[in-house]
């Protein structure tokens, strides 16, 4: 796809994109910025995968007697879906496309720490990616994307064992690029660029690497865990090999609720820039903007037990975990309040970046605040494992990531290609998303409550209504995700060409050239100001005194 | 809002309900607050440079401590609601599940046996002690707003008490493989007179006297003799008391321990005795050994606190084959 560009574009300027033309300068290639888009190319395709399986899933759920297909093909596809999307799409999403793209850039560095890491963790990501799709042609999971024992370990006859060897391999691709962001930022700033001039993307991501660098590793352990118990019967999760099943799932979500920080707090970065640039203002409480993603972070890794209220861990665990769990959610209201006051008295665009960091606070606010209803001990024990539990994480995983990760997507498309896409198809696809989204998950919340239990693939009739609307919302959200696909793909040949900034944006990777040179900047940045300080934006002075010329005239 | 039939039920509504009203106001204000600025401060021309606000530090505090106190409240709230579900009550019915793929089995004091099903009565707490037989499982009935995964190698309870006769959904919450949506079933919730009769129907017998029976064909009693005289520690009256081990611990002689030492008797030894205790795995099912556990329950003290239960006659006990067998046994 990229590929194509370069023999279109036939400007003298030696860009990162034109810097060589072979098929090898791109599988070989050390650029940062190359490695972004190798990476945008692999987790687009895994995202069109897990939605196609997503699309078979409402399919089925139209009707109530699970008639589409059989309940063994229905189980593999909804592990599916939750394990493309969970473990290949939304985890490396933001870190390693637009995170690898814009991390050097924003710091005025020339590349990240390690280039060759950098390009390893791709191809480290392309093995357990290609491991699971032949775990798909030869048979899939059942398990669920949780692989709960001792069903997994011991009960299921299909590639568990694979797949959790897939995972492991994934899993450290997280790892390096989580190693060499922290390296790259602590090391790789231009002069002058203290920790709090830093943008908040840059913080966002450092501490989504804090978390993926301790935290994948007790993944990696806990599946392979389950690999030994079922390969070699070594009894570690089953009672009957005389293991315990609940180890498992403490050992589980001790790496997988931080690991839903690792979808989310890149997302908080993409929307804190968007939200700055779109109304030219310095992020409100900056400060405390930076510090809620740390503290987001480590706290993170203290609440792992709020999945387990009815598992049979003990009642003042499940009361600690709550009361841990209520305390993370404040850092994430204050971003929210933030984000809010940073719009006001803000000089607001309406293009489509702005669209999605308003689409992103209002959903996330839902998403955030059905949290605190599934956090709620007594009341987390009607909601545990029903569908009242997959629309909250929807929320936060579609309305939140995802959104942030496609505003993201739309605001830094002129600094990745050079040209822009269709303004109008931005807007029309992104409030299509949000009226999709809207209508395929709010229905959940009413069917969850009613006790529809998840993983469900026929149900009783009295859910239907809910889940016909959640089924049309889907085909909604379905042509709002094609949308983009098309568009984009469209402008990397006929979008307008535009300058370097063409969003006056303050923030270093502006002031290069769109697309950048190979070592991004053709000089030594040095930094004299914070983030945000749009007095300094060449664009918004020429604007300017564009503008006070027209009146004097 | 799903049918309300259990004491649990209205509780967890209203606190359902207000959750929901405070996230409609906040996610209301927060939205209409964007439009507000959405409209009023538009980009007027391009080279616009507004004021720019650093922060205030009396906002940022109120806003992180009102919804820190606001969500203590959401959480004493919940872990009210929490304490009431989980603590066993002290006068129930008790019901033996257990989950296996993909099917639910229970077990009513008097011994009648139901598939998919669970009759109880209304008007009285219910307690089930479930585990399961192979994979994890989660009994969750939506009428009565309660759920409990169901574990192997362990027990788990729950508790309810409905309060209007009717038949209600039960599903299984948690995953369990190819059946899983097909795991359902229904309670049944009637008049205390009309369980009663629905209990006399079919023949059964109580857990305590089927276990009674096994200790004695599994050849346990010859062993754990009632006057402590024998090669393996005495059980009467033990159940619910705290165990000396010859590890130096102590373990409570509980569901999961008796379980565990017929399955497993060389993992927890009790102080002053050798492992000479066959293991009984794979010539006892899961439900062998619940009633087992109604049986050492049945002989154990009349007054060891909520978890150990009463002797087993509970009231319920109306078979005339029943009766004799239970009543006698509890008192030896
Ligand atoms: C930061 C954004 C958040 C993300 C990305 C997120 C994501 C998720 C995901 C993926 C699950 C389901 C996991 C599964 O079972 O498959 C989940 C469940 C849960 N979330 Fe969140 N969540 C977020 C915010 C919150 C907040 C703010 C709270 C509470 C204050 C919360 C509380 C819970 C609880 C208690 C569960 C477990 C529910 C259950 O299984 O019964 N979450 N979340
Ligand atoms: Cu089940």
């Amino acid at each position: 796809m990229a590929s194509e560009v370069i023999a279109q574009t036939e400007e003298p300027r030696v860009t990162y994109l034109n810097a060589g033309h072979t098929v090898k300068s791109w599988l070989l290639t050390l650029d940062h910025k190359r490695i972004g888009l190798l990476y945008l190319f692999s987790i687009s395709v895994f995202f069109a995968i897990g939605g196609i399986y997503a699309s078979l899933i409402r399919l089925e759920l139209i009707t109530p007697q699970g008639d589409l297909m059989s309940a063994d093909t229905y189980n593999r596809v909804f592990t599916m879906h939750g394990v493309m999307m969970i473990f290949f799409f939304l985890i490396p999403s933001i870190p390693a496309t637009l995170g690898n793209f814009l991390l050097p850039l924003m710091l005025g560095a020339k590349d990240v720490a390690f280039p060759r890491l950098n390009l390893l963790s791709w191809y480290v990501f392309i093995l357990g990616g290609s491991l699971m799709l032949i775990t798909i042609m030869t048979g899939g999971v059942d398990t669920g994307w949780t692989f709960y024992p001792p069903y997994s370990s011991i009960y299921s006859n299909t590639q568990v064992t694979l797949a959790g060897v897939s995972i492991f391999i994934t899993g450290f691709s997280s790892i390096l690029t989580g190693l060499n962001f922290m390296v790259t930022i602590h090391t790789m700033r231009a002069p002058g660029l203290t920790w709090f001039r830093l943008p908040l993307f840059v913080w966002a991501h450092y501490a989504t690497s804090l978390i993926q660098v301790l935290g994948t590793p007790v993944i990696a352990i806990t599946v392979l865990a389950l690999a030994f118990e079922r390969t070699l019967q070594i009894g570690i999760f089953d009672p009957k090999l005389g293991g315990d099943p609940v180890l498992f799932q403490h050992m589980f979500w001790f790496y997988s609720h931080p690991a839903v920080y690792i979808m989310i707090i890149p997302s908080m970065g993409v929307v804190s820039e968007l939200i700055a640039n779109m109304t030219r203002k310095k992020i409100f409480g900056y400060h405390f903007v930076a510090f809620s993603s740390l503290a987001i972070a480590v706290f993170g890794f203290l609440v792992w037990g709020h999945h387990m209220f009815t598992s049979s861990q003990s009642m003042y665990a499940g009361m600690v975990f709550s009361l841990i769990t209520y305390a993370v959610a404040i850092p994430s209201a204050i971003k929210i309040f933030n984000w809010t006051a940073t719009i006001f008295k803000g000089s607001v665009s309406y293009d489509t970046p702005m669209i999605y960091a308003l689409a992103f606070i209002g959903l996330f606010t839902v998403g955030g605040m059905t949290g605190l209803f599934l956090a709620a001990l007594g009341l987390d024990v009607h909601l545990h494992d029903t569908y009242f539990v997959v629309a909250h994480f929807h929320y936060v995983m579609v309305g939140g990531a995802i959104i942030g990760y496609l505003g993201g997507l739309h605001f830094w498309w002129p600094k990745i290609t050079g040209r822009m896409y269709p303004e109008i198809w931005g807007r029309i696809s992104a409030s299509i998303i949000f009226l999709g989204f809207n209508l395929t998950f709010f229905p959940q919340f009413i069917v969850g409550y009613l006790g529809m239990p998840r993983r469900y693939h026929a149900y009783v009739p009295e859910f239907q209504v809910w889940h016909i609307l959640s089924s049309a919302g889907a085909s909604l959200l379905a042509i709002g995700f094609i949308m983009p696909v098309v568009y984009l793909t469209w402008s990397l040949k006929y979008g307008e060409k535009v300058g370097d900034n063409p969003w006056m944006a303050a923030g270093l990777e502006w002031e290069t050239s769109s697309p950048p040179p190979p070592e991004n900047f053709t000089y030594q940045p040095v930094i004299n100001h914070d983030a945000y300080e749009f007095e300094n934006v060449k664009e918004i002075k020429e604007a300017a005194a564009r503008e006070a010329a027209l009146q004097t005239a | 809002m799903p049918e309300q039939a259990s004491k649990f039920a209205l509780e967890v509504d209203l606190f359902y309900i207000a959750l929901w009203l405070m996230t409609i106001f906040f996610t209301v204000g927060i939205v209409a607050a964007i439009f507000l600025f959405m409209v009023k401060y538009r980009r007027r021309h391009d080279g616009e440079i507004p004021e720019q606000i650093e922060g205030a530090m009396t906002l940022e505090i109120l806003w992180s401590v009102i919804p820190f106190i606001m969500a203590l409240g959401i959480f004493a709230w919940g872990a009210k609601i929490y304490h009431e579900m989980y603590t066993e009550p002290k006068e129930a019915l008790e019901i033996f599940v257990t989950g296996k793929q993909w099917m639910w089995r229970a077990q009513h004091p008097d011994g009648q046996r139901e598939i998919n099903t669970l009759h109880i009565p209304v008007g009285r707490r219910v307690k089930l002690t479930m585990t399961s037989e192979d994979v994890l499982h989660a009994y969750f009935i939506p009428a009565f707003r309660t759920k409990a995964d169901v574990v192997p190698g362990r027990y788990t309870t729950t508790w309810f008490e409905a309060t209007k006769p009717g038949t209600y959904h039960l599903f299984c919450a948690e995953y369990c493989g190819t059946q899983h949506s097909g795991m359902i079933g229904t309670v049944t919730a009637m008049e205390p007179g009309e369980y009663e009769s629905w209990l006399g129907g079919g023949t059964k017998e109580p857990p305590a006297v089927a276990g009674e029976k096994l200790f004695s064909s599994l050849a346990c009693s010859t062993c754990h003799q009632a006057d402590g005289k024998g090669r393996g520690p005495k059980l009467v009256e033990l159940y619910g008391k705290e165990v000396k081990l010859n590890n130096g611990s102590t373990v409570t002689f509980d569901d999961t321990y008796i379980r565990e030492s017929v399955l497993d008797p060389g993992a927890k030894i009790v102080e002053n005795y050798q492992l000479i205790m066959p293991s009984f795995r794979g010539q006892v099912s899961e439900e062998q050994i619940a009633q087992i556990i109604a049986y050492l329950k049945s002989i154990g003290p009349k007054d060891a606190g909520a978890t150990a239960a009463k002797p087993a006659a509970p009231a319920a006990v109306k078979s005339a084959a029943a009766k004799p067998a239970a009543v006698p046994s509890a008192k030896k």
